[in-house]
């Protein structure tokens, strides 16, 4: 049977269907405005319906297995003044109230300063060096801040040896990736670094391998999108790890703290899950002709997108305030602009693109059961394709969108959607609340004028004359 | 004391021919005296000038909406009318699914058998959305115009990677799989493949060849410059190989303005194994009649008197020859044949920018209609109707209104056939009735023109 696909004019559809014939109507709207000769460049690009397939290939193929648990100054290698954050590069002069205020309490942990107000001079005087965590093959929730003492979570695809990193969740309320640097905050990140990290490091090191994205594929299916809910993930890794913390002989007052905290903290998986994911995008990078976007990141001020076909290049706008649900006590006037690499999960097809998968927690970030399915729905109007493994029971075990687009995006106009939580604007708040947020929209034509610049002049179009002027 | 209002709403878009239809019908309403709903477009934004509104500050992708009416309770009531065309679709269910946005979202998924994509959104976004369906390998109509050289180029070199047939840029006419695409007649079904360089000029000869009682296999539109040096016929090797595969199609013609000579030759050698009549539309060519006649003699049928409706005038007319066409390959056969004369093509690239085609919307060709009807220097009017679908659903009682009674000569090419939704007998009759001549054979009309004005015949 012939199936027409009508793009524009409806009137050739209704003379379609008068003769009988089965048509699909395509609801086109006008591009981001200015965008038209950019679009038609990379549209003609001939490398890039294969680029685009080998990067959601790579992605697909990646296995990001949990093989060990170490300081950063190992893993990423951080030496003493050297501080990762969240988001595209930044500097102190510019940096939000929760990036300063995880900086300064990060700085107290390092032993720095003795008081994390002390910080302030230090990190103003510019002899400590901000760097951003995906520059190092890593991510940070929130703030996102690593320092060398911090144990890092390292996951590695045993196809090609490649890690990504990632710091231990803290759990919620008062923490350091939410700005806070309270005594308490402190003090849970001592106890972090002397008993938590060397009990999963022994653990980890006795189990062998941990298949993440295994886990991921399976709390998909069980309420997850493992951005603002990780709970059956979290409960997962927990029962894979105990075991081998008893057998390693960690002492059986530490195992108990240990598993106390991580049974008592939902989001715990959040921090496997995204290195997970930064595994997972960083094999499509270096791709030329590839319009996937491989990293959307906040620093708290600026929105940042990087693509398979750009190379390190960062294209970023203002990061935008969440729209969500404030913790008592909290409103919008609050709320510091989105911050965090999580939205790494995001890319990767989970988090707010798996939300038909989560409905438990649509009312959390201020939605509806029917909005989030919508909204899966609608994401995969901006990607390249669907998870092989991320598969949503309600859509009949269709896999996640994945692979946001470049050129989709501006020319649907339809922006990411992304799950967050919101931190403080002021240094030392913490959480105020969570919601949902959108990347701005400027970022994806200035990726879209980048892609086209690099599109071999041999294989250009122009379309610029005639014009609709 | 009229009152009016206009409203400039940035970046809301929509397609012309709703647009047309949302100022129809604001123009409707009781007291309302002028209604235009438009892209601004500088051609829209000219003509809310002329219409006497105050040009606003807009750029193309802004929607106009301007009323004048008698008060204000008529202007409200106009506002109303436009307004009623805008309310949004319901907020999103779970059980919805999302429409696309995109041609390549539509062309996802498992195929069920063959998919063909029509394009027609503004030129300068139609190469992204044809690109789509080329990728995907699939064919793809490009109704649009206002497409440069170089993305028709690229569009067709990509094809010939995938195999897709691309139909276009200003491609007006298809027909595949028995379903007219675009501009098309009804026409029956039979051994004739038609490959086409001219919507209109396809047009003609397959509703010719219609009312010989022959039929058509398929036809496949390439595009006005597919046979120029520049596109070197890419489309029209790809249409001129699937018709040769074609089991149902026995003879070839190939309708288009005189190709480069160097593509010519390389079309003439093409190895089709079917025999191929070329209509080829130019100064020392036979015409779009003529070329069907030499299609018809050669399957075998007899060529048939075309139809004419309407009184002949008795003896010559003093003035100048004046055509106003919505088919371009019309216009220039025209023309070419009815000698010196000022002819008007308002279906050009120039004329329908932010406006829907003449054959959809005739307002812009009326106007003009009058005026020359109204000028002592014309002759004689010439103009085509376009039946079929997609075309305007009843055109024949506007045109019979400003022709009724008038001084010129007004001879209509009415290109059809009985199967049309308009039907070819109703509307040739009431032009008729209304003082018209009226033939199916454009050029026999032209012929008529120039007889009229004393020109040899």
């Amino acid at each position: 049977m012939t199936r027409f696909v009508n793009t524009g004019v409806g009137l050739l559809a209704v003379a379609l269907r008068a003769q009988g014939g089965h048509v699909t109507e395509v609801d086109w709207q006008p591009p981001m405005p200015g965008t038209e000769d950019a679009l038609a460049t990379v549209a003609g690009d001939p490398r890039r319906p294969e680029a685009n397939t080998e990067a959601l290939r790579r992605v697909n193929s990646v296995r990001a297995e949990l093989v060990d648990v170490v300081p950063a100054s190992e893993a990423v290698g951080l030496q003493r003044g050297d501080f990762l954050h969240a988001g595209p590069p930044i500097e102190w002069a510019r940096a939000s109230g929760p990036l300063r205020g995880a900086l300064m309490g990060a700085a107290a942990l390092e032993r720095l300063v003795g008081d994390p107000e002390d910080a302030v001079a230090l990190f103003e005087s510019g002899g400590l060096t901000l760097e951003p965590c995906h520059h190092r093959g890593a991510v940070g929730p929130m703030a996102g801040v690593v320092s060398p003492s911090m144990w890092m979570f390292v996951l590695a695809d045993p196809e090609t040896g490649r890690q990504a990193y990632c710091t231990l969740n803290e759990g919620l309320g008062a923490v350091l990736r939410y700005g806070s640097y309270s005594l308490d905050v402190l003090t849970r990140l001592r106890w972090m670094g002397d008993i938590l990290g060397p009990a999963l490091q022994a653990a980890v090191r006795r189990h062998g391998p941990i298949d993440v994205t295994a886990i991921l594929a399976q709390m998909v299916q069980m309420g997850d999108e493992a951005h603002n809910r990780n709970r059956a993930g979290t409960l997962m890794v927990l029962r894979d790890l105990v075991p081998d913390m008893l057998d390693a002989d960690v002492p059986a007052t530490a195992v108990a703290e240990v598993v106390r905290f991580i049974g008592g903290n939902d989001h715990f998986f959040l921090n496997l899950a995204m290195p997970a994911c930064k595994l997972a995008m960083d094999a499509a990078r270096g791709l030329d002709g590839a319009t996937m976007v491989v990293a959307l990141a906040r620093n708290g001020t600026d929105f940042g997108i990087q693509t398979a076909g750009t190379g390190d290049e960062w294209f970023t706008g203002p990061a935008q305030i969440p729209d969500g649900l404030y913790l008592s006590g909290f409103g919008p006037e609050d709320a510091n602009p989105d911050i965090g690499d999580s939205a790494i999960t995001e890319t990767a097809g989970l988090g707010g693109f798996a939300m038909a998968a989560a409905p438990a927690i649509v009312r959390f970030v201020g939605g509806t059961a029917p909005e989030a399915l919508a909204t899966t729905r609608r994401m995969y109007e901006i990607t390249l394709g669907e998870h092989e493994r991320f598969a949503v029971p309600v859509l009949d075990f269709r896999g996640t969108p994945l692979g946001i687009d470049v050129t989709a995006v501006v020319r649907t106009g339809i922006l990411p959607q992304i799950n967050t939580g919101m931190a403080g604007m002021v240094a030392g708040t913490g959480q105020v609340g969570a919601g949902l947020v959108t990347p701005p929209a400027e970022v994806f034509p200035k990726a879209l004028a980048a892609l086209a610049t690099r599109v071999p002049a041999r294989f250009y179009a122009s379309g610029s004359t005639p014009r609709l002027l | 004391m009229s009152v009016e209002s206009t409203e400039v709403r940035a970046g809301s878009y929509a397609d012309s021919v709703t647009l047309m239809q949302v100022s129809q019908r604001a123009a409707s309403v009781e007291g309302v005296e002028a209604a235009m709903v438009a892209m601004a477009t500088p051609l829209n934004l000219d003509l809310l000038t002329r219409q006497g509104f105050a040009p606003p500050t807009a750029t193309p992708n802004d929607l106009v909406i301007a009323v004048r009416a008698v008060d204000d309770a008529a202007l409200r009531a106009g506002l109303e009318a436009v307004a009623a065309a805008w309310r949004p679709a319901p907020a999103a269910t779970a059980t919805q699914t999302q429409a696309p946005r995109t041609t390549a979202s539509a062309l996802r998924g498992e195929r069920q058998g063959r998919d063909i994509v029509l394009v027609s959104v503004p030129g300068p976004h139609a190469f992204t959305e044809a690109m789509d369906a080329v990728t995907a390998g699939t064919d793809v109509m490009i109704f649009s115009d206002n497409v440069s050289l170089e993305q028709e180029v690229t569009l067709k070199e990509a094809a010939e990677r995938t195999g897709a047939l691309v139909m276009g840029p200003d491609c007006g006419t298809a027909i595949m799989d028995g379903f007219g695409l675009g501009f098309a007649n009804a026409v029956r079904a039979g051994p004739v493949g038609i490959v086409a360089a001219s919507g209109t000029g396809a047009q003609q000869v397959t509703t010719l060849l219609d009312l010989a009682g022959v039929g058509v296999s398929a036809v496949l539109g390439v595009g006005g410059r597919d046979m120029s040096a520049q596109v070197g016929a890419r489309a029209t090797r790809i249409a001129l190989k699937r018709l040769a595969a074609d089991a149902a199609t026995e003879h070839i013609v190939v309708v288009s303005k005189p190709p480069s000579p160097a593509v010519e030759a390389e079309i003439r050698a093409l190895d089709l194994a079917k025999p191929v009549t070329f209509v080829l539309l130019g100064p020392g060519h036979a015409d779009l009649t003529a070329g069907t006649e030499e299609c018809l003699r050669r399957v075998g049928v007899k060529v048939p008197s075309w139809p004419i409706w309407g009184l002949a005038r008795a003896g010559t007319v003093s003035g100048e020859i004046r055509g106003l066409f919505a088919g371009g390959t019309l216009c220039a056969e025209a023309a070419l044949i009815a000698g010196p004369g000022r002819f008007v093509d308002f279906g050009d690239d120039a004329m329908t920018q932010g406006r829907a085609h003449p054959m959809i919307d005739p307002s812009l060709r009326l106007d003009a209609l009058r005026a020359e009807l109204a000028d002592p220097s014309c002759g004689v009017i010439l103009l085509d109707v376009v039946l079929g679908y997609a075309a305007h659903a009843d055109p024949a009682p506007d045109l019979a209104d400003v022709i009724e009674g008038a001084r010129p000569p007004v001879l209509v090419s009415l290109i059809g056939t009985p199967a049309d939704p308009q039907g070819l007998q109703e509307q040739a009759e009431m032009l008729a009735g209304a003082g018209a001549e009226v033939f199916a054979s454009n050029a026999q009309a032209a012929r008529r023109a120039r007889e009229l004005v004393g020109g040899a015949m």
